[in-house]
Parts: C-alpha cells; structure tokens; sequence
C-alpha cells in the first residue's frame, strides 16, 4: 500500500510532533547539560565540570539553599500525609458510604480546588489568612498546601477504590469481622497501591508549588521554588542549573515510582 | 420472644417480604428449613434467590415477616453476629492474603488464638484437598481450586448455616459435576445446613435433601427433589424443571380420585385426581417424556395413536417427536439402552403412545 493511501498517516503530523517535542524538550536539556559546565558563563561551553553542584552544597548561596531544601520536604512530606489522610476518608465516605444527601455536593467540593486559578486561591487564602490574624510563616504554607493537596491525593485514590468490589468487605463481615476490621484489614491493604501513588501526587504538587506559597509564606521564610526564583531575579548563575537538575531528578523518580506502584495490583 | 412453631428448624422465615422501593423482590415467603438439610432454593433468573438469602446473612433487612435461626429471631443481628457465613458467587476471596490467612480469618475473628486458627485452616484445607495450596494467593489458583478455598473459608468457623449462591456456576461442567458430589459429602459429613441457590434444576435435583422452586419472588412448591419432578404442582414448576409434554385437557368427571379427561382430538385419558381440579375444569396436564411408551398395536389404557413426526439423537436417549391424530404433539424418550428391546418407528409411521401408570399429572393453574 502507498503511505499516502495509509489512513494512519496524516500529513504534517510528524513535523508537528518533532517541533513540540523540541520546544518542551529542548530548554530542559539545555539546563541539564549547562549545569555541568565549566564555565561561568550560563551560554559558553567551557567543558565538563561538576563544580556547580559542588557550588551549591559549599558556595555562597549553599545555606540559604539547604534551608529552603529542607522547608521545602518537611512542608511537603507533612502536607502529603495529612492531604493523603483526609483523601483516604473522604474517599472511603463518598464511595462506600453508601448514598447519603451530601454525596454529590461532597465529590463536588473535593475535586472543585482543580478547577480554581491557582493565583485566585493564593489570593483568597492571604486574605483570608489576614482576615483571621493568622501570622505568616512555615505554618501558613503547610496549611495552604494540605488545602490543595487535598484533590490530587484523593484521586488515584478513590480511582483504586472504585476498582474494589464490596463483597471483599461484606465477606470479612460474614467472617465476623468489625466493620473497623473490614476496613484495616481488607479495605485499606488493597488500596494500599492508590493510597501511596496519592501520597507521592501530593509530595510531588507540594514540593513544586510556587504561587501560592509566594503568597502565603512570611518574610524570611523560602522554599525551593521560592528561593530558586529569588536567586534568579539577582542575575541567573549556573548553581541554579544544578539545583534544577536535582530538583527535575526527585520528580522523575517520584512520577516513576508513583506509576510503578499504581501498576502494581493486588486484586489479580 | 412470638411463640415458635418449629424449634428444630435452623432456618424459619415467616411471611417475608422484601421491597425495593415500590419492587416487590419477595412476595410473603415462607419457609421453614430443617437442621442437617441440604435445601435448594431454585428458580430462573432475578426471581429473588440472591435476596433471601441476603437477607438471612444479613446484608438486607426484611421490610415485612421476620427470619428466626433456632427459634431466635435474627432482625437485629448485624451480619457479623450472626452465626452463618456464606460462599460468594464470585468467591470474595480476599486477594492480599494467602489461602491459609483466607480461611483462618474468620475463626480468628471469634476471638480464637492465630495458632488455633492456623491449625483448624489446616484442617479445613484437607477437607477440601487443597494443603499443597496452603502459601499460595488465591489468584495463583484455578477457578476450582478458589472455589474450594471459599468453601473452606465459610466452614472454617463451624457456622450453623451455611449460604452458597450458585457456587457452581463459573466452572466447566465436568468439574461442576465432580463439586456437586463433594458438597453433599461434606454437608454430610460436618452436618451442617446448606442453603444452596442454583438456576440449574438439575444441579437442584441431584443434591438437594429439599427445593424450594421459585418464580418472580414467591415460593411455587417445596418439596423432595422426587415429589418436585414427579408430582410438579403448577404450570410453572412443571415446566421450569426438566422436560415435559404440556398438554390442554378437559375434566370430564371424577370417580374414586380418578379423573376421566380428554383432549384435542378426542383423546381420552384417565389419571389421578388432584385437589383443587373439578369436574368440567380446562387444565393443564404434564406427562415426562421418559414415562411414555411407543407401540404398534394399543393397550388397553390410556393409549393414544398418533404419527411419527422424528426422532432426534440426545446421546443417553432417543426422543421421538409424534403428533397425535387430529391432536397435539408429543415427546416420548426412549434410553438407548432399551433399544435392542424396543422398536424404533421410522418417521411417518404410525404408533400408539401409551402412559405408564401415574405418569400423567393434572396441575393447578
Ligand atoms: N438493591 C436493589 N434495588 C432494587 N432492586 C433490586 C435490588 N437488588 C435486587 N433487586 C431486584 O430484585 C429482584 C431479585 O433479585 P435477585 O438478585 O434476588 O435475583 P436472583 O434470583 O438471585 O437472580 P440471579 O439468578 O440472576 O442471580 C430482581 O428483579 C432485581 O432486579
Ligand atoms: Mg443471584
């Protein structure tokens, strides 16, 4: 058959799909290769070096850094759990709780912060933030990020729940079990795989955040995009390039290993 | 606590309804089942099988009646006070957990010790031919083999009834006919009340002590498997289990329990009485197959003369298709075995079909 004939080529699909591939593709790898460069320059090749993630961990810039670094997981890692938590239940009421009043409105309310301009929620939560008193700082930031963690926890979630069958459960209540039981013991166990590819989504959302923790964080206070983006307003030096390398490196092994876990499924 | 008629009964439901909504899923059941009993309850599909027997575990509450276990009523037991498990249609076998943690769960859940629980796993597992499967998850196993470990599981905490929604029916038939006679070894042997819910009538006829058939949530007959196929009391049971000739028939008189009926045709028969048939009544009658005899010449009885329409081969039996003169068509078996005995009638032939005694049954409605 003529390639031309063949209703699986469309012409111009393949330029159209190098060239958005190249204009996604192309600025990370620049960065990528960039940060192990010698030179100081951020556009001349001056050969291999790994003196800018050295840079980062000893130079000038490495304290503010590993602060930021460090609020960075902490906030993440406690906005994750908790997201995860309340995720978990929400997602075990609204599926397995069988048909009460609130349900639609409930499902509505979990996954409507998706939907909202990132920039309007950071706006309303300063507000609301100012208008309650509550003084900015690491706290402020947390509860911001367990606010909008909240949906993308909650997804794979209930995704996974779904794809469970109730009679697990009613077969652990015939078999005696307390309805805690049925849920510690058979519920939770086989959403385990939805329940930690939520809790990376959510690791992953919260470390990443720039706006709305731009907004809600005290003076002082920074996280990594934060203070990336600080760093970046003085001049951009390569350090940065390394940073975001580190940075492009946890994500992808995170995405990774979310997808990796999600595959893995314990009711076949 | 109502005064029980029955206190050896393990299973009496009385005047059960069941609605969803403005459904009527059950219609007044009533049903009283003995201890140590294999009862069946069969019926097609979506007549309310799977609703009582919900409702005995306990997943459905009756909205009319009420369901006593040893005389005690049972309405307010949630399912998991209630000393009866059940064997899922698609097993339920908890995925995460090998075979052992499977069927130790529920003993383990009454409080037992998990080495007591282990060691009566072990036990069950014998029972069921599965201790080389032991470690293994259930999805390592065939269709079977799940099958088996779900059964396990369920007698495992020694329940006082046990609840098996067509366990039967994903498997092959071979394997289907090797479980039936395994079950009623081992409701045999643990003494156990099975109520076993099936479509198949002959599953039902093969192993049940007592069925219950059912259409459209009401009980049509309960009776012994015997007493269902041979004395079937309605239209629909006669019909829905095994095969029969449905024939229209006039009541022309009845002396001494006998009933003189003709019809189409002018055939006349003569079979027992049946209460609620009278005189001058337009009934049903339904006569099995293999209880039909051709012959060349006529007997003295009941012998009606017809032509031979076909005769189709079904393995086990020869069925002959005969219309009866002027009259409606009839199916005679004839097993392959009698064959060197009986003569086979080409088609076109004549031949007369005559009744064995008591094989003709008048039904109600
Ligand atoms: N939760 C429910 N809400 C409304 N109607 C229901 C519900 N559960 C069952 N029914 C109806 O009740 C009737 C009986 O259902 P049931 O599951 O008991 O049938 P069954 O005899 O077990 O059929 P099958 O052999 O197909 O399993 C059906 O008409 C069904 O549609
Ligand atoms: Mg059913």
């Amino acid at each position: 058959m003529k390639r031309r004939n063949d209703i699986k080529h469309y012409t111009g699909f393949l330029p159209l799909t190098l060239l958005c591939l190249f204009i996604l593709y192309t600025p990370l790898i620049v960065v990528m290769v960039y940060s192990f460069n010698e030179s100081t320059s951020i556009t001349t090749w001056g050969g291999f070096s790994l003196k800018w993630y050295v840079d980062v961990f000893t130079g000038p810039e490495s304290a503010k850094f590993k602060q930021a670094a460090w609020n960075s997981f902490v906030i993440a890692i406690a906005a994750a759990t908790t997201a995860t938590i309340i995720a978990t239940l929400a997602a075990t009421a609204i599926i397995r709780g069988g048909r009460f009043k609130l349900r639609l409105p409930s499902l509505g309310l979990i996954s409507l912060p998706l939907m909202v301009p990132e920039i309007v929620t950071a706006v309303a939560l300063l507000i609301f933030y100012n208008f309650i008193g509550f003084s900015r700082g690491m706290m402020t930031i947390l509860v911001a990020h367990i606010v909008f963690c909240i949906p993308f926890a909650y997804m794979p979630i209930a995704a996974r729940m779904q794809g469970i069958e109730d009679t697990y459960e009613q077969a652990a209540l015939d078999l005696y079990a307390t309805r805690f039981e049925a849920f510690t013991k058979i519920l939770l166990p086989l959403m385990l795989p939805g329940i930690i590819s939520g809790y990376l989504l959510a690791f992953i959302i919260s470390l990443d955040d720039f706006i709305i923790t731009n907004f809600v964080k005290g003076a002082g206070v920074e996280t990594l995009p934060t203070a990336i983006f600080g760093s970046v307003k003085q001049g951009i030096r390569p350090n940065i390039m390394a940073i975001s390398t580190m940075l492009l490196a946890v994500s992808m092994l995170i995405v990774t290993l979310s997808y990796l876990i999600s595959k893995t499924d314990k009711t076949k | 606590m109502p005064l029980n008629k029955d206190a050896t009964a393990a299973i009496d439901v009385r005047n059960a309804v069941k609605r969803y909504g403005d459904f009527t899923a059950l219609k007044t059941i009533s049903l009283s089942i003995r201890d140590n009993e294999f009862f069946t309850l069969l019926g097609p599909s979506g007549c309310g099988k799977t609703t009582l027997l919900r409702m005995i575990a306990g997943f459905e509450d009756v909205t009319e009646g009420a369901i006593f276990l040893f005389g005690k009523e049972i309405e307010n037991l949630p399912p998991n006070k209630r000393p009866i498990n059940t064997v899922f249609q698609n097993y339920a076998l908890f995925p995460h957990m090998t075979v052992t943690d499977n069927v130790a769960f529920g003993v383990q859940r009454l409080g037992k010790s998990r080495q007591e629980a282990l060691r009566r796993a072990g036990e069950m597992l014998e029972l069921v031919q599965l201790s080389q499967f032991a470690e293994r998850k259930p999805a390592q196993l065939s269709g079977g083999q799940q099958q088996r470990v779900a059964l396990a599981r369920a007698l495992a905490p020694s329940p006082k009834v046990l609840l098996l929604d067509e366990p039967l029916s994903a498997l092959d038939l071979k394997l289907r006919q090797a479980m039936r006679f395994e079950l009623k070894e081992i409701q045999r042997e643990t003494g156990i009340t099975f109520i076993f819910v099936t479509h198949d009538q002959e599953e039902a006829l093969t192993m049940s002590d007592r069925i219950a058939v059912m259409s459209s949530g009401e009980v049509q007959q309960l009776g012994e498997a015997r007493e269902i196929y041979e004395k079937p009391r309605n239209m629909f049971v006669a019909d829905f289990i095994g095969e029969t000739n449905l024939l229209e028939v006039f009541v022309d008189k009845i002396v001494e329990g006998r009933a003189m009926c003709h019809l189409g045709g002018g055939h006349a028969l003569t079979c027992d009485a049946v209460e609620g048939v009278g005189e001058g009544a337009k009934v049903h009658m339904s006569i099995r197959p293999e209880r039909l005899v051709l012959s060349e010449t006529e007997a003295p009885e009941n012998s009606l003369r017809g032509t031979v329409h076909d005769n189709i081969f079904v393995g086990t039996d020869i069925q002959s298709v005969i219309d009866l003169d002027d009259g409606p068509r009839m199916l005679v078996r004839t097993s392959n075995s009698d064959r060197g005995k009986k003569h086979l009638f080409e088609r076109g032939a004549t031949a007369y079909v005559t009744m064995e005694g008591g094989a003709a049954r008048l039904l109600v409605d």
